[in-house]
This record gives C-alpha cells, structure tokens and sequence, in this order.
C-alpha cells in the first residue's frame, strides 16, 4: 500500500459565494517527499491548505490521506482539530501563529496535548498526580528538547515565544508542529521574510524532516530558490486551476508557469525563452 | 534640554488653557447654576460665578502642574518613581509575599479573636478571594470573559439551600453536589457561546446571570421567590455542631461556649476551600488542560491546528470556574443561614471580574491581592462616609494607570529546562473570547 501518495486531492472545488477560489484541482502529494504549491498572488494555494487542513470545508471533491498502514482517511469530511489529531496532518501558517505569551518550551508542550492528556488520564490522574502522568510528562520534555536542538534554540527554551526574533519564530512553528508527529507537514510560505542565510537553513531543516524522519512535506513558497532546491514535485496553480506539475526542472522551463508568474501570454513567454537562453 | 522646556512653555499655557475651557463648559452649568425647588415648588435658582472661577483656576493651575512634572519626570513609570535598589528589594519581598501572607492568613483568627468585625471581614475577604480564583480559570487562564459568573454562585447557593432544608442533608453531603450542579450549569452556559468571541460572549454571559436571577426570584414555590430560603443549617465540624446545646463542640471539649468559635470555624473552612480552588488550579495549569487554556488564550487557531479539541477546552473551562463558584455559594449560604436573590446581582459579578482584572489576569497571587484591595480597601474607606465611592474609584483609576495589566501583570511558565523566567504582561494575550 505504501506505493500510493500520502495525499491525493480529487476534484477540489471551493467557492465563496460567487467567486470559485479553487476550480476542480487534483493532484497527489508522494509519500517521504516535498511536494510544492507555488503560483502567483491570488492563485488559491492558501485555501487548498485550508481545505486541506480542514479550515474550509470544500465545496466539492476529495481529500484522502493514507497512512503508513494504508489506512484511508476523507480529510473533507473532518474538522481542522480532528484532521491534526487523527489524521496526523499538522500545519504552520503564513503569518506566525505561536503562542507568544508561553515559552518555547512550552509551546512544544501545548503541540503534545492530546498525547498527554491520555497519559493525565484526562486531567484526574494527573491532578493526584501518578507517576505514568510524570513519566509521560519527561518524555515529552524530552521530544521538545530535542526539537529546540534542532532548530538551534535551545538556549532560547525558557524565553516567550513572542520575544524571539522573526526568523526564530518561524523555525519554532515548524518544530511545533512537529512535535505533534504528523505524517504530512503542511507549511504555509515557511521562507516569508527570511534572509538568504535563514533561507539555508530552512531548507536543510526541510530536508532533514523529509530524510531522516521520513516525514512527507506540502509547502507553498514563492521564494523560488528554496523550492527549486528542495521540492520533490512541484505542482503550479494559477487563478484556481492547476497549470502545470512535475520536477522543478520541467516546471522550471514549462511557458504556461512562467506566463502566469509574467502576467503575460504564453506565446509572448515562449518568446522571452527563447531570447533568453 | 533647557531649550526644549522652554519651548515647552506655550505648549504647556494652551493645553491648560484648553483644559480651562472644557472644565468652564462642563461646570458652567454643575456649579455655576444652582437649582432647587422652591417653597411652593416652583424652581428657585441662583448663581455661584465665585466657585466655578475657583474651580476653572484650579484645572488651568493643576494642568500646569501635572504638565510640568511630567517634563522633569518623563513618561511616569514604576522605574522613574521607584529607585533602582527599592525594587530589588520589593521584587525580593515579592517572592515572600506570598507564603507570609499564607502564615498571616492562618493566624488571623488567633490574633483578632475577639475582634468580630475583622474576622467577619476576613470571612468576606477570603469568599471574594476564593471566587476570583474560581473565575480566574475562566478569564485569566482561557481567556473567555465571563460576566454572569454570579450565576454560579447562586446555583451552589441554592442548591445547598434547598437540598439541606427539604431534605436534611449534611454540608458535607451538599459542598461537592453544589459544586457539581455549578458545573453542569458552567457547561449548559458554554455550549450556546462555544462560537461566541469578544463582547458577544461579555453579553450573553451577562444575561445567563440575570436569567439565572429571575428564576431564582419567579420560581417561587420552588426558591421562595423573593423572600429567600432561611433557616438554612449551619456547617458542622463532621456531625459535631457548634452551638451550646450538650452535644456541641464546646461541651465535648469541655470548654466555655462562646460564638466566636463558629466564626472561626467558618474562617478556616473559607480558607481551606480557598486554598484548594488555589491547589487545583496551580496544578491543572501544569497540566495538558491548563497549558490548552493558556493557548486558546493565545491563539484558537492555532490550537485547533494543533489537534486540541477548543470545544471540549473552553467547556472544561467553564465548568472547572463554575464548580468553584458553587462551592462559594454553598459557603455564602451556610455562613448567611438565609439567601434571596438580592445577594446575587449583576454587581456581584462585575465585583468578581474586577478583582480578577485588577489582580493580574492568571495570577493567583495578584487576584488575592486584589480581592483583598477590593473589599478590604473599601471598607477601609468607611470613615470617609459620602467620599467613599470617590477615593475609591480614584485608586481604582491610579492602580489601573500604574499597572495597566494587573497588580501582578506578568506571567510564570509552567514548565522549564533551565530557569523559570516570568514573561512581560506585553507579550501575553488576553484573550478575545
């Protein structure tokens, strides 16, 4: 089973009032790869996600996520809380939604909750306080501990998520929703505003995700550099249809993608290429 | 420097000018005119120019005043006022604040113990004290600004009201019922305002508590309606009861009577259901549940992203504020022996918010410390009769300039690697509902 996609989105249709935002869009995103959404301004990444994600609720089509064991899961029919918790999808979002208010540690805490509040027995056994609930408890430390040294914050554990500087912030909610252990990371834009040098990194942090915990990414980005370096497949959608997909290669040199990012025509775009190359 | 306080000068001749005006305008008619009824009641008035002159005066001098301060002093903060080495020390007392306030609260009752008046105050003090940490958890902690949480009160009120007279049931029987019928009611109120955010779930928090209210008061074959439930039984220390008859306490211990021990008995029953509304919410902050409301405080969304379910977090939220608020109210009546609706008004409820706003909103500490501000510091204010209200609101107005976020604004992590640092009341939300 595990030879097909972690997610395929069948048909996504999502219409606010008159406006169709995303118009029938299919496309799969491959188990232990990033796969990325990229196109213009406006062309509907952001409520795939949230479709996805179980923030909207499509007006048409499907989602499925299979897991690992091949167990299928319809995304359209959950809501956003229970598609994290049982369907094991996590997500960022395009501007930063930390806890800014609780420290780091403890915002990678909060991402573990549904996992300890079994392990509290749904609060009772943790109020009298066993020591399973305790155990529970330096586990989870310890995940989180291991998520700061990642993404080089340990020093910073104890500071208020809030204080961090911007670049910081946004690698914290990357390891929060980590923390959650997902089987697919949704990341909204993760290299908005960052410098070249915290671009680097992210795309290694992205890399090591993908790697080393086998975690299958979806990311829309539109600093090109990152995605070209890191995506595994690339599907490209503009004014909510999908124009192209494939290797950031084809991608790359497809006339319709960069006659969509030019505002201009395809022939037009054709003619750029060929002038250019 | 001395150049810009010069130039300050104009400035400041034209906002105290301006302040002038408006104080002209607004006391022209207050204090200018004065109106009565006359012998035959028709309207007698004449004018008072000599006092609304010295009153104009005294605004256009004060607005030099306080303008000029302000330019020597700058914007005025805790920092300017108070010198370096006085808020370490401050800031070191604050770390023993609260276990002395802890050891003083256990002795009150030995040191004024034939001061009636204080221990009744104090009884009065710690219920407040214990309400603001019940609603604490509600709008401190997850962040849903509760102002019907009298309704609670009430609920545990009645509940051990009617459930000890109708059928005889002990107040150890009747505490946790109360607290649970508080809950359940905690929860029957979140489920209508699970979408709610901001003031519309202020207002239909507010009219849960009025609707609670007027039942209370129209149910009458039920509640008594207006004239209340009396002859409600006094608590008894485990079957023992604290009168003079010969199976009381005094008589087992073979001591003199006297009723100053059943106040001091209620004291420490007051205190000892404070003190665990504190213990469980000190600890269910530490716990998964806790660290939710905090972060449905922060972010909703993002605790949704997260897997938390909010719906189950807020209404374990209300409930857990409800149940403590019945608890009181279950005190409230066994101490009264008598309620009636009149005890559980909208003014209840705005007292309670107040103290958890005024204290720190999450702050355990600062919420007994507000409680105690709030109820003591006006019955401090007795002497000064009809300037009551006045100085009051005045310190009211100054605390909330000085510390905009609470007596104690900041707040303590629940867990730490290293150092627990407490975070700047600017970064911590408030929550929006």
């Amino acid at each position: 089973m595990s030879g097909e996609p972690i997610l395929s989105v069948d048909g996504l249709t999502m219409r606010f009032g008159g406006i169709v935002a995303v118009h029938d869009l299919s496309f799969a995103a491959e188990r232990k790869q990033i796969t990325a959404l990229i196109g213009p301004n406006g062309a509907g990444k952001t409520t795939v996600f949230n479709c996805i994600t179980g923030f909207y609720k499509p007006t048409g089509g499907t989602i499925r996520l299979t897991q690992d064991d091949g167990r299928q899961t319809a995304l359209e029919r959950l809501n956003d809380f229970r598609i994290a918790k049982q369907a094991k999808v996590a997500r960022t979002f395009q501007n930063i939604r930390l806890f800014p208010g609780m420290t780091a540690l403890e915002n990678l805490m909060v991402a573990q909750h549904n996992t300890l509040m079994l392990a509290s027995g749904f609060t009772v056994l943790g109020l009298i306080g066993v020591p399973t609930y305790r155990d529970a408890e330096k586990r989870a430390i310890a995940l989180a501990t291991d998520w700061l040294k990642r993404i080089n914050l340990l020093d910073r554990a104890d500071d208020a998520a809030g204080n961090l500087a911007y670049g910081d912030q946004r690698r914290l909610e990357i390891a929060r929703a980590m923390c959650t252990e997902p089987a697919l990371l949704c990341l909204d834009e993760p290299a908005a505003g960052l410098n070249a040098r915290e671009s680097a990194a992210l795309s290694e942090l992205l890399q090591s995700i993908r790697g080393e915990l086998g975690t299958s990414i979806l990311l829309i980005e539109h600093d090109m550099s990152v995605v070209m370096e890191i995506s595994d497949h690339i599907v490209v959608m503009d004014h909510g249809v999908k124009i192209a997909q494939g290797t950031p290669r084809e991608v790359r040199d497809d006339p319709k993608v960069i006659a969509a990012y030019l505002g201009t025509d395809e022939e037009e775009a054709a003619a750029v290429m060929e002038s250019g190359s | 420097m001395q150049a810009s306080r010069t130039a300050g000068i104009p400035f400041i001749l034209k906002k105290a000018f301006l302040s002038a005006c408006v104080a002209l305008v607004l006391f022209s008619l207050m204090i200018g005119i004065r109106t009565e009824a006359g012998p035959d009641g028709q309207l007698t008035w004449w004018t008072r120019f000599g006092d609304l002159a010295s009153i104009v005066g005294l605004v256009f001098g004060g607005s030099i005043i306080i303008e000029l301060l302000r330019q020597w002093l700058g914007p005025i903060g805790a920092e300017k006022l108070v010198p370096a080495p006085v808020q370490r020390g401050l800031s070191l007392a604050g770390r023993f604040l609260g276990p002395a306030l802890l050891v003083f609260t256990l002795l009150v009752p030995v040191i004024f113990y034939n001061q009636r008046y204080i221990l009744d105050l104090a009884i009065l003090v710690l219920t407040y004290v214990m309400l603001g940490w019940g609603l604490n958890v509600v709008v401190g902690l997850a962040g849903l600004l509760d102002l019907g949480y009298v309704a609670f009160y009430a609920v545990g009120a009645y509940s051990y009201a009617l459930l000890a007279t109708n059928f005889g049931w002990s107040f150890w029987v009747c505490l946790p019922l109360a607290g649970m019928l508080a809950a359940i009611w905690g929860v029957m109120l979140g489920f209508p305002v699970l979408r709610l955010r901001g003031d519309y779930l202020a207002i239909v928090t507010l009219a849960f508590g009025e609707i609670i209210r007027l039942v209370i008061l129209n149910w009458q074959s039920l509640t008594g309606g207006p004239n209340g439930v009396s002859g409600i039984p006094r608590p008894t220390l485990f079957g023992i009861p604290l009168d003079n008859s010969d199976d009381g306490l005094a008589a087992k211990l073979g001591i003199d009577y006297s009723p100053t021990h059943r106040i001091v008995f209620l004291f420490y029953l007051i205190l000892a259901l404070a003190l665990l509304t504190n213990w469980v919410t000190i600890r269910l902050r530490r716990l998964p549940i806790g660290r939710a409301w905090e972060a449905l405080r922060e972010d909703e969304v993002a605790c949704r992203a997260l897997g938390i379910n909010t719906t189950t977090t807020k209404l374990t939220a209300f409930a857990t504020g409800a149940m403590f608020g019945g608890f009181a109210g279950a005190f409230f009546a066994t101490r009264q022996g008598f309620i009636s609706p009149e005890s559980f008004t909208f003014q209840e409820s705005a007292l309670v918010l107040a103290i958890v706003v005024l204290g720190g909103m999450g702050s355990q500490l600062g919420v007994a410390l507000a409680a105690l501000t709030m109820i003591g510091g006006f019955e401090l204010f007795r002497g000064l009769e009809t300037y009551r209200m006045l100085v009051f609101g005045m310190a009211m107005v100054l605390i909330m300039i000085w510390r905009p976020r609470g007596i104690i604004g900041h707040r303590a992590p629940t867990v730490y690697l290293t150092k627990a640092q407490a975070i700047s009341s600017d970064l911590v939300k408030e929550g929006h509902g």
